[in-house]
């Protein structure tokens, strides 16, 4: 894979930034968009936008295609075993406060429990908390070791039969972390509980198959791959949405509406009241499409040794405190000596360099690293080593600058 | 956009010796504040004599920017009544809106000015002012 050639496909990357060439080590937080996602979105807009699943006329038929054109891309990408298995959301946090609110609450009562670990992104977190409120089931965590992972022996002791719930992230934002998903979910599964995915960092990154984990709801966005914000993805196994209920009601989600009483269409539909995010279905088809033509193994390869690269070179940096364990998905949180992360983020800024800076939507986990914030350089399929020298290059001139603070 | 701007020598300086960062033992009103954007913390305490601001202290973790400016403004609100420090208030908040204010009661405030140009750092520069309007404000109330 040219990560030189692939990063010409990104108009945006094509810039300067404060008198200097953009540096993009933010693909985390949001990714960029390849061209031909852009040319899908308004390729959409220009030629067959219209609602779907209603009108009777050629842009409606045209309109729907696309749209139910996506979620057969989406479950062939994520190999779901049937496309309605595949529900558009708005991103992953919607697609998680959609298990928690309506598949939790229906199955959790006082006594059960709820099973998630202290790296989750609030979003894999707070819906669980409410959830955990409102039934009286007991919210518990599987422990971190010191280098940030989980252990298999502390998962078969914290999930018992009353567990109804395990939820974890496949990659966690902040230390890179790849959790053993599929283990977890066998455990799951031996005491009667679901398991759920918040595959917001790993969907981008590298192949998932959601039959082989055998987890039972999986969730991501489009942005953070390649597509557009404002789309994301429920996976949901059939026999368990089947019964599930709706959260959202309204338009497009209903099979017969009375004074009193209403039905609801079949799955997926049910869940999507209102008219969903054509455009952004169209466009995360797109995405898909251009990640698949490059490859998942290759755009994994290619972050794997791109890692292993920028590790070696940021651990380099006297004064560095680097967060996580070696082995690790494509970011890299840390500290630079007493430099607060806000103060970093914005000298690199001033170099054309972007980077995330803050508690990334994991206080607890921030707590836990006894950081009130950290900075995070994260890579995709469009960085080089380059980006990495710079990186380097400028946090080496962020220490000069603020070294009479430090010192 | 030139660093220099908004590091300015005389806010490294607060930033590196803070004044008044501690706290009172009794007496004092206590606000605590957060900047949900970045997990910063700021805890202001006041001590009032009647309607004047007698002391001020400030404890929490937070960039250059916030500390210098926590710093700055507990040096500033010493011996004001709660009118003149609202009133100081909202001259700090002209001056992040880029209007061209003055501070006699402390310059080093007008080297914040530079805080304008980086909007993603306003926040940090007005975390611990709107800790002292909460502060003021709810001794007003009371």
């Amino acid at each position: 894979m040219n990560s030189a050639q692939i990063r010409k496909l990104f108009p945006i990357l094509d810039q300067e930034v404060n008198g200097h060439p953009l540096v993009y080590l933010d693909s985390a937080a949001s990714s960029q968009k390849p061209i031909s996602v852009i040319e899908a979105v308004k390729q959409y807009y220009e030629h067959d936008n219209a609602n779907v699943h209603r009108g009777v006329h050629t842009l409606g038929s045209r309109a729907t295609d696309a749209y139910e054109g996506a979620r057969e891309k989406v479950a062939r990408f994520i190999n779901a075993k049937r496309t309605e298995e595949i529900i558009f959301t708005r991103g992953t946090t919607t697609a998680l406060n959609l298990v928690a609110s309506s598949y939790a609450r229906l199955n959790c009562q006082e006594g059960d429990e709820i099973v998630i670990t202290p790296m989750e992104h609030h979003s894999n977190l707070i819906p669980w908390q409410q959830a955990a409120k409102a039934t009286g089931a007991t919210l518990k965590y599987i422990p971190l070791q010191p280098d940030g992972t989980i252990l298999l022996s502390d998962v078969e002791q914290i999930i018992t039969d009353r567990t109804k719930v395990v939820s974890m992230t496949y990659v966690s934002n902040v230390l890179g972390v790849v959790n053993p998903v599929k283990q977890v979910a066998e455990i799951a599964h031996r005491h009667g509980a679901v398991m759920v995915v918040d595959g917001a960092q790993s969907t981008p990154h590298m192949k998932v198959d959601v039959q082989d984990l055998d987890c039972d709801f999986y969730a991501f966005s489009g942005h953070k791959m390649c597509g557009p914000t404002g789309i994301g993805v429920l996976y949901g196994k059939k026999s368990l949405l089947n019964n599930m209920e709706p959260i959202e009601f309204g338009g497009e989600m209903i099979d017969e509406v009375g004074l009193y009483e209403s039905t609801w269409k079949e799955i997926p539909y049910r869940f999507e009241g209102g008219t969903p995010i054509i455009a952004g279905a169209v466009g995360l088809g797109a995405a898909i499409d251009f990640l698949e033509e490059i490859g998942m193994d290759e755009i994994e390869r290619h972050e794997h040794q791109l890692t292993a690269y920028a590790m070696e070179r940021l651990s380099e940096i006297e004064g560095i405190t680097i967060y996580g364990p070696q082995k690790r998905a494509g970011l890299v949180t840390f500290n630079l000596g007493d430099v607060h992360p806000h103060d970093v983020a914005t000298v690199l800024d001033a170099q054309g360099i972007a980077i995330r800076a803050g508690h990334h939507c994991c206080q607890p986990l921030m707590r836990w690293l006894e950081a009130s914030s950290t900075a995070r350089a994260s890579l995709y399929l469009y960085n080089t080593e380059e980006d990495v020298d710079r990186l380097v290059k400028g946090l080496i001139q962020t220490k000069e600058y603020f070294g009479y603070a430090i010192g | 956009m030139q660093l220099d701007d908004l590091y300015r020598r005389v806010i490294m300086d607060h930033y590196k010796n803070p004044r008044n960062r501690g706290t009172f033992d009794e007496g004092a009103v206590t606000i605590n504040l957060n900047n949900p954007t970045c997990g910063d913390k700021i805890s202001l305490q006041l001590q009032m004599d009647g309607d004047v601001v007698k002391a001020a202290k400030f404890s929490g973790e937070g960039c250059s920017i916030s500390l210098s400016s926590a710093s700055m403004m507990t040096e500033a609100v010493k011996g004001k009544t709660i009118e003149e420090a609202l009133e100081l208030a909202d001259r700090f908040s002209g001056l992040m809106k880029g209007e061209a204010v003055e501070f006699e009661e402390l310059e080093d405030i007008e080297a914040l000015s530079g805080v304008n140009k980086f909007p993603a750092r306003i926040k940090c520069a007005t975390l611990a002012w709107n800790a002292l309007r909460k502060g003021i404000e709810h001794d007003h109330q009371a």
